[in-house]
């Protein structure tokens, strides 16, 4: 202890050019240690915004291909294959049955996609199993028939109607949950009303358009 | 908001104890509806979720006197003192994981938002909410036979009743595909157990509404209780009491018989202090 005494009484009273030495070799030290930083953080920096979201989600394909654009050319709006039934239920991706509709005889178009469709799906009888971007975590309820009356499809899907092929589909490993619903970037920050599907996007709509955000019940189940 | 005031609802339910046999089909529905998980034995009450409960009541009485009584409790859908909203269970969950829904007087449970303290299970005087001590377990390919519409709970959780709300979505949504979303019929939204009660001893509606059953039978006081202003939606009809009515939780569970000794189990009372209020209802405030 005295020693340390020593140290700190001669420090400040030892001859100047001992103090200029010392403060030196600390430089030096911190030099090393900044850059150390500055390294360690861009690695980190790096691994996190490239590297983790590879890690978070993994990637699955869709069974075919299928051609959005393509469909509301030959079939009509958003509606013509999603609508709401008369109880006010939504019919969400479509079953094979109302493929069938279109598709029944022979073959409608000459591309790869619809030779799967036709071999795996159409002559076994078998549905599609689609994967779904937009599905909600299971506590959450969402009517349709609410919110297709006024507000656009877009709104919340965006232009997918005006895709020609289907996107790969991420799934969160931990939650099991689509990518979509925490949105494309790792960082949550959202350019459109329809790059994100979490609950306070929800509410800042409600908030907007109703005044109030709702009560839990509204939207949870 | 205003707008939202003017047609809000408030669900109720009135449950005829002369009617109700106690055969626990109200009991039955509600669980198979509302994805309830069921223990080894149930009939350990320790462990067992029973968001609808049939209790016993009897009179005391020795034989032949003896009367029995069944009472079905479900979640009391309590409106907190004054009717304002702050529900016992409410006014102390720390999580906000149970609020009050203005538009419908339902006191809701998000399962996601609990982190299961317990301490609305404390608060609530009517025993109406379980704790999740275990994750449910269905015996294998009963998953398959689960309602989509109400999601199951892990262990860690509080749930209770939510006079089936997910009926009330889906009547909602069908009022919306028919283009009159205000608009939702008495019959669109009817819980499990109404449905299910063979005796139709459970009527339950829009307690605002005058055209409902349940109105006609509560006929709600709208003043407050002039002996105790934290009393509000008193009945006027002398045969139905509610559970610790003068609490002032204000529960949208009214029960109706015409014993006196049933309505007397509704509380609880001091030597003499029954007589003097006995015949006390809502009927004599008008102002």
């Amino acid at each position: 202890m005295s020693e340390i005494e020593n140290k700190a009484e001669n420090g400040s009273t030892e001859s100047a050019g001992e103090c200029t030495s010392g403060d030196t070799k600390d430089d030096k030290g911190l030099g090393l240690g900044v850059i150390f930083f500055i390294v360690a953080f861009v690695v980190c920096f790096l691994s996190g915004t490239l590297l983790f979201p590879k890690l978070l989600y993994s990637k699955k394909e869709q069974p075919f291909n299928f051609d959005h654009e393509l469909h509301v050319s030959e079939a009509g709006d958003c509606d013509a294959c999603h609508s709401v039934r008369e109880d006010g239920s939504f019919t969400g991706i479509p079953k094979l049955a109302v493929c069938l509709d279109c598709h029944a005889e022979d073959p409608l178009g000459e591309t790869e996609d619809e030779v799967v469709f036709v071999e795996e799906y159409v002559n076994k009888e078998k549905e599609v199993p689609w994967l779904v971007y937009a599905r909600q975590p299971d506590c959450v309820f969402f009517s349709h028939a609410a919110h297709t009356t006024n507000t656009d499809c877009k709104v919340c899907h965006g232009p997918i109607g005006e895709s020609n092929s289907s996107r790969v589909y991420e799934e969160n490993r931990l939650t099991g949950y689509s990518r979509d619903i925490w949105g494309k970037n790792i960082f949550g920050i959202k350019k459109h009303s329809w790059d994100r599907m979490k609950m306070d996007d929800c509410a800042e709509c409600h908030k907007k358009e109703t005044g109030h955000q709702g009560y839990c019940f509204q939207c949870h189940k | 908001m205003k707008q939202e005031h003017n047609k809000a609802h408030k669900f109720g339910m009135v449950i005829d104890l002369d009617k109700c046999t106690g055969c626990g089909s109200c009991m039955v529905s509600c669980m198979s509806e509302n994805n309830v998980p069921f223990k080894d034995d149930e009939s350990d009450k320790k462990k067992s979720i029973t968001w609808m409960r049939v209790y016993k009541l009897t009179n005391g009485k020795s034989f032949p006197d003896t009367e029995i009584v069944y009472m079905p409790r479900p979640c009391q859908h309590c409106g907190g003192k004054g009717d304002h909203g702050h529900s016992p269970c409410v006014s102390v969950c720390p999580a906000t994981a149970t609020d009050y829904g203005y538009d419908t007087g339902i006191v809701s449970q998000i399962y996601t938002r609990c982190f299961g303290c317990r301490y609305c299970m404390g608060a609530c005087p009517y025993h109406a909410r379980y704790f999740n001590w275990w994750d449910p377990k269905w015996p294998e390919g009963m998953e398959k036979y689960l309602s989509p519409d109400v999601s199951p709970r892990m262990r860690g959780i509080v749930e209770k009743c939510s006079f089936c709300y997910h009926r009330y979505q889906a009547a909602r949504d069908q009022a919306y595909a028919e283009g009159d979303k205000d608009n939702i019929p008495e019959e669109n939204y009817q819980t499990a157990c109404t449905t299910a009660c063979p005796a139709g001893a459970i009527v339950f509606g829009d307690l605002n509404n005058p055209e409902h059953k349940v109105h006609q039978i509560v006929k709600p006081d709208p003043h407050p209780d002039p002996r105790n202003k934290h009393v509000v939606g008193k009945s006027r009809n002398p045969k139905v009491f509610r559970l610790l009515e003068r609490l002032g939780t204000n529960t949208k569970v009214y029960y109706l018989s015409d014993r006196e000794w049933v309505r007397k189990q509704g509380d609880n009372y001091l030597e003499g202090e029954w007589d003097k209020i006995k015949n006390h209802h809502g009927d004599t405030s008008h102002g």
